[in-house]
C-alpha cells in the first residue's frame, strides 16, 4: 500500500482484494461483546471534515475507536476555516501537532492530494469534491461480493446524478478493474461527456440500463452542487429515472439495490424500494465501519519505500 | 504426531476429569487444525464433541507498529462460535517459543468473556521464553538455539505432517 489512500486509482486489484479480505476479519470484531482491539493504541487520527457528513464521519470515528486510536473531529463550521484560514495552513498547523493520520472530506477535488504533498501524516480521502470517495467504493464492493460471491462478470447499473458524483468515479474505477460490466444511466445533462472512456456503457434509457442487472446503485441528486437547470423538476426526474418496483422487475430476480446515502426518497428512489427486500442500503452502512477499520489498519503499518 | 495428540487428549481428560465445559481454541494458522485434531482424538476416546474455535492474534501483537517499514501482516477471521464464559478453554498452538503469541492470545481471548480456566497446549516447546508463560500440555520438548527455527508442517495446511528444525 502507498502512504495515503487518495483514490481507487492508487490501488492495484491485489490491494483491493487484500482490503476486502481484511474487512472480513474486521467485521467479526463488531460482533463481539467488547468491540475493541488494541491495534492502533497511541495513534492519533484527525477527522477533518469541510463538508457535512453523517455516515462517513461517524463510520470513520467508530472504526478508529474500535482500533483504539485517539481521534478528534474538526468540522469546518466550527474551525478557523470560518476566519479565513486556508486548507493548506490548517493542515500544516494540524501536522505540527504530529497526528499519525488525517481523514479529509473537502468540497474541492484534489484536496487530499494537496495534503498528501504537505503532510507526513497518512491521508485518507473521505470524499473530495467530484473526484473520488474510495472507502465508499470499497464498502460497496465488499457488500456486492458478500451477496454475489464475486465481482467479475456482474452487471452493475449506476443511476442518477453521474456528473457530480465522486461515488460514481470511485465505483467505476474499482468495478471495471475487477471485471464487472458497468452501466451508467441518467439524464443527458448529468452524464459526464466521454464517460465511455472509463470502460462503461452509458445510457439515458433506464429500462435498458436496468435490464438483467445483478446490482443497481442509485445516486443522490446533488442539489448543492448544481449550478444550473439539469432537469425540469424533481417530480419529472423521479418519473423518468426514479427506481420503482415496476422498473426493478426488469432486473435479475436476485438483484440488490444499493445507495450510498443520504437518500432523497421520492426523487431517485421510491420508499418501498428503499425499504424493500432487495435493498442492502443499511448493510452498506454496517460494512462501512469494517472497511474503514481495514483501511486504517493497512495504512498504519508503513508504505513501500518509507 | 497422531500418537502425541492422542496422549495429550488423554492428559486433558485426566486433568479436567472429563469433558465438562471444555472448549478448544486454536491460534491461527496451525493451532486451528491441531485443535480440530485434538477434538477428534477426544471424541474417539469418549464420544464427546468438544466445541472448537479459531483465534487470530495479529491485532494484539506487541510488535505490530514497531516496524514502520513494510506491509502489515494479513489478518484472518477469529471464529469462536460459542460463549467462553465459565468454560475451561484449551488454547492450542504449534510452537511455544518467546511466549509473546500466547500473551497476545490471552489478551484477545479475555475480550470474549471470562473463562473459568485457560490451559495451554503446544505441539513443540522450543524454550527461550521472554515472558513468564508455561504450557500445560507439551507434545515434545525440543531444545534449540535462538538462531534455529522450528517449523511445524501439518497435512491440512502444508500437505504433510512434519516437525522441522532449520538452521
Amino acid at each position: 500500500m502507498k502512504k495515503d489512500l487518495l483514490g481507487i486509482g492508487d490501488l492495484t486489484s491485489d490491494e483491493i482484494y487484500l482490503i476486502l479480505d481484511t474487512t472480513e476479519a474486521m467485521r467479526e470484531i463488531g460482533q463481539r461483546p467488547i468491540k475493541k482491539v488494541p491495534t492502533l493504541r497511541g495513534k492519533t487520527i484527525v477527522n477533518l471534515f469541510y463538508e457535512p457528513s453523517t455516515r462517513t464521519r461517524t463510520s470513520f470515528e467508530i472504526a478508529e475507536k474500535r482500533l483504539s486510536a485517539d481521534t478528534l473531529n474538526i468540522a469546518a463550521s466550527t474551525s478557523s476555516a470560518q476566519k479565513g484560514e486556508t486548507l493548506a495552513d490548517t493542515a500544516l498547523n494540524i501536522e505540527a501537532m504530529a497526528p499519525d493520520m488525517i481523514v479529509l472530506r473537502h468540497a474541492s477535488s484534489g484536496a487530499g492530494h494537496l495534503l498528501s504533498r504537505l503532510c507526513k501524516s497518512r491521508i485518507i480521502n473521505a470524499g473530495d469534491g467530484m473526484h473520488e470517495h474510495p472507502t465508499q467504493a470499497l464498502l460497496d464492493a465488499f457488500t456486492i461480493r458478500e451477496h454475489k460471491k464475486r465481482l467479475e462478470g456482474l452487471k452493475v447499473t449506476i443511476v442518477g446524478d453521474l456528473l457530480h458524483s465522486r461515488v460514481l468515479r470511485s465505483n467505476v474505477l474499482l468495478l471495471t478493474m475487477l471485471g464487472a460490466e458497468v452501466w451508467v444511466c441518467g439524464p443527458a445533462t448529468l452524464i459526464p461527456p466521454g464517460i465511455e472512456r472509463l470502460g462503461v456503457h452509458a445510457s439515458t434509457a433506464i429500462d435498458e440500463a436496468v435490464a438483467d442487472a445483478d446490482v443497481i446503485m442509485m445516486l443522490r441528486i446533488q442539489q448543492e452542487r448544481m449550478h444550473g437547470a439539469f432537469f425540469p423538476s424533481t417530480r419529472e426526474y423521479f418519473n423518468t429515472f426514479g427506481m420503482t418496483r415496476a422498473r426493478l422487475a426488469h432486473a435479475k430476480p436476485d438483484v440488490i439495490i444499493m445507495h450510498p446515502g443520504p437518500m432523497n426518497r421520492g426523487v431517485e428512489i421510491a420508499s418501498d424500494v428503499a425499504d424493500g427486500p432487495y435493498s442492502v442500503i443499511l448493510e452498506q452502512v454496517a460494512n462501512g465501519v469494517a472497511v474503514r477499520m481495514a483501511v486504517l489498519y493497512l495504512l498504519a503499518g508503513g508504505a513501500e519505500g518509507d | 504426531m497422531g500418537r502425541t495428540l492422542t496422549r495429550i487428549a488423554h492428559e486433558i481428560l485426566e486433568r479436567n476429569r472429563g469433558v465438562e465445559e471444555l472448549a478448544l481454541v486454536g491460534i491461527r494458522t496451525r493451532g486451528v487444525p491441531l485443535a480440530k485434531r485434538l477434538a477428534r482424538a477426544i471424541q474417539e476416546i469418549n464420544g464427546h464433541e468438544i466445541p472448537t474455535g479459531a483465534l487470530d492474534i495479529t491485532l494484539y501483537r506487541d510488535d505490530l507498529m514497531r516496524t514502520a517499514v513494510g506491509a502489515q501482516p494479513v489478518i484472518r477471521k477469529t471464529e469462536i462460535p460459542f460463549s467462553i464464559d465459565d468454560k475451561r478453554i484449551l488454547l492450542v498452538d504449534d510452537v511455544l517459543y518467546t511466549g509473546r503469541t500466547i500473551r497476545a492470545a490471552l489478551d484477545a481471548l479475555i475480550e470474549f468473556g471470562r473463562p473459568r480456566v485457560i490451559q495451554l497446549v503446544v505441539l513443540v516447546d522450543r524454550g527461550h521464553r521472554e515472558l513468564p508463560i508455561k504450557a500445560d500440555y507439551v507434545g515434545k520438548n525440543l531444545p534449540t538455539s535462538r538462531t534455529q527455527s522450528v517449523q511445524v508442517h501439518l497435512m491440512e495446511v502444508d500437505g504433510r505432517d512434519e516437525v522441522e528444525i532449520v538452521g
